[in-house]
């Protein structure tokens, strides 16, 4: 069984677009949340979101003139930014010359590729246009869009694939990377997720009554994990990657390692004891986070943070209770734990590869980044750990395990354990 | 409009296609999109978008199937202008 590190990062996320941005970001607190005058004209209760800020010249530098005609989908554009600036910062270089890698793949998440190419194609064969969509329709409406565009453009051959499992959707890819490499399949993979920004991904959230419509007037104060005064998630959208590489590999390369993939697991509570289409089984979020840990063979207590899946609903303190009750840690003896959805709301199939990008960061610079906007900490929450334990600034401190878990509708669940890369 | 002009209009409409710049630079009556621009065989389908666009016709299937040479093309352009 081959070890699996990570050695290249790549994202665009609402608070900040590329790695540096990105840290910058999160270890102030930054919040990418903002008013959007056109989900207000369409009458949506909740008008505020989080959409990464990408300037034509940035655009261009990712994607050829041609790509570019009749190009529609978000989902798309942020996969290959992130997935091309990680491919990059693990030091391979991106050329259409290059020898073809079959030892590298891709397997990058997502809900939908692009749901406005989607639409822009329904208006047309419904207009009795079917032959104006011309070529471009299929390959930006696949779900398998984003990882056939970035599989040409870096040119590897291995494995390329799409995942699909609504809010677990990123954490699910980085885990099916690491299995493949950790078998010996491959040796290098990218992994990731994204989310387009599109009225029309949310609209169905705003319609079930899950997005806060109380804070329109105030958008970095909208997105309330843990909070007393949380009124449900705030819509974000973004992507980011990962390279995953087998331990020998980043050695032969001499790569720069981030940290460690050391184990994971993914579960489903089936819909069955509380568990349905959307909310989540108790019993088997404890039991993926308690498998995890079996998987990376360490105790709970090793456990330094959790960057939790936590969305700003009537949920929180729900999973707040199964992580003490899996790693059998609570009050002062809990871990550290945050949200990066305080910051950049909820990008949902994007959400857990941002915030993988973001746990993996706080083991690069030994930190743990702060929530914000909950300095009212919900009293379910506070019953059951100390309210230090939910940091509301940057707190330096060693961090050697980390644990990430991400959840999602279907009852559908994931956790990955990082640990800081150790050269034994 | 003249037959000069006529391949004008079509050498700027395929440019955003071709991905063999040295065929493009040799562009004649007799040159092939695939063979001799490498214009990806899905884009195809773009450039007939784009004629039909520039020069107000509908192209049949039956036409764009002979669409693969620039001498094809504006005989089919001419043709459909004319009738």
């Amino acid at each position: 069984m081959n070890r699996v590190v990570i050695t290249g990062l790549g994202v665009v996320a609402p608070n900040g677009v590329g790695l540096q941005e990105f840290t910058d970001a999160i270890q102030k607190g930054k919040s990418g949340i903002t008013f959007h005058q056109e989900l207000k004209e369409k009458g949506f209760s909740c008008c505020i979101g989080g959409i990464p800020k990408i300037s034509e010249e940035k655009i261009a530098q990712y994607l050829t003139p041609l790509q570019l005609r009749g190009f529609n989908s978000t989902s798309i554009l942020y996969g290959c930014i992130s997935g091309v600036d990680a491919w990059k910062d693990a030091g391979f270089s991106v050329d259409e010359n290059s020898i073809l890698d079959y030892d590298a793949g891709i397997i990058f998440g997502t809900g939908t590729s692009g749901i406005e190419k989607f639409r822009e194609s329904i208006y047309k064969i419904d207009d009795n246009k079917v032959r104006r969509l011309g070529s471009t329709s299929v390959v930006q409406t696949m779900a398998s869009g984003i990882s056939a565009y970035l599989g040409g453009i870096l040119g590897v051959g291995n494995q390329i694939t799409t995942n699909s499992s609504a809010c677990t959707t990123g954490t699910e890819a980085l885990l099916l990377g690491f299995e493949r490499i950790k078998t010996g399949k491959a040796k290098r993979m990218l992994v990731g997720s994204s989310s387009d920004s599109s009225l029309y991904s949310w609209g169905g959230f705003d319609a079930m009554r899950v997005m806060t419509y109380k804070h329109n007037e105030s958008p970095e104060k909208g997105s309330r994990p843990m909070s007393a005064s949380a009124s449900g998630f705030v819509p974000g959208s973004g992507a980011a990657a990962l390279v995953l590489e087998s331990l020998e590999s980043a050695l032969e390369r001499k790569a720069t390692i981030y940290a460690e993939v050391l184990g994971g697991n993914i579960n489903s509570g089936g819909q069955r004891n509380g568990g349905s289409l959307t909310a989540p089984n108790a019993e088997a979020v404890q039991r993926c986070i308690k498998d995890a840990l079996v998987d990376a063979k360490i105790s709970a207590d090793k456990i330094d943070a959790i960057n939790g899946h936590l969305t700003a609903t009537s949920k929180d303190a729900l999973e707040i209770r199964n992580w003490t009750i899996a790693l059998n840690r609570k009050g002062e003896n809990f871990p550290l734990i945050n949200s990066l959805k305080s910051q950049i709301g909820h990008c949902l199939a994007a959400s857990g590869a941002i915030e993988s990008v973001a746990t993996v960061l706080q083991i690069k610079d030994q930190l743990v980044f702060p929530n914000i906007n909950c300095d009212d900490i919900h009293p379910e929450i506070s019953e059951l750990i100390h309210k230090d334990k939910i940091p509301q600034k940057l707190i330096k401190k060693e961090i050697n395990f980390l644990a990430k878990a991400s959840f999602g509708f279907g009852d559908v669940n994931a956790c990955v354990i990082f640990k800081k890369y150790l050269d034994n | 409009m003249t037959k000069e002009q006529l391949l004008e209009k079509l050498t700027a409409i395929v440019k955003p296609y071709v991905q063999n710049e040295e065929g493009f630079k040799n562009l004649n009556e007799e040159t092939d999109f695939i063979n001799d621009l490498e214009i990806n065989s899905a884009n195809l389908v773009d450039i007939i978008l784009d004629v039909e666009d520039e020069f107000d016709i509908e192209i049949d299937n039956d036409s764009m199937e002979n669409m693969l040479t620039v001498k094809a093309t504006i005989q089919i352009i001419q043709n459909k202008m004319n009738a």
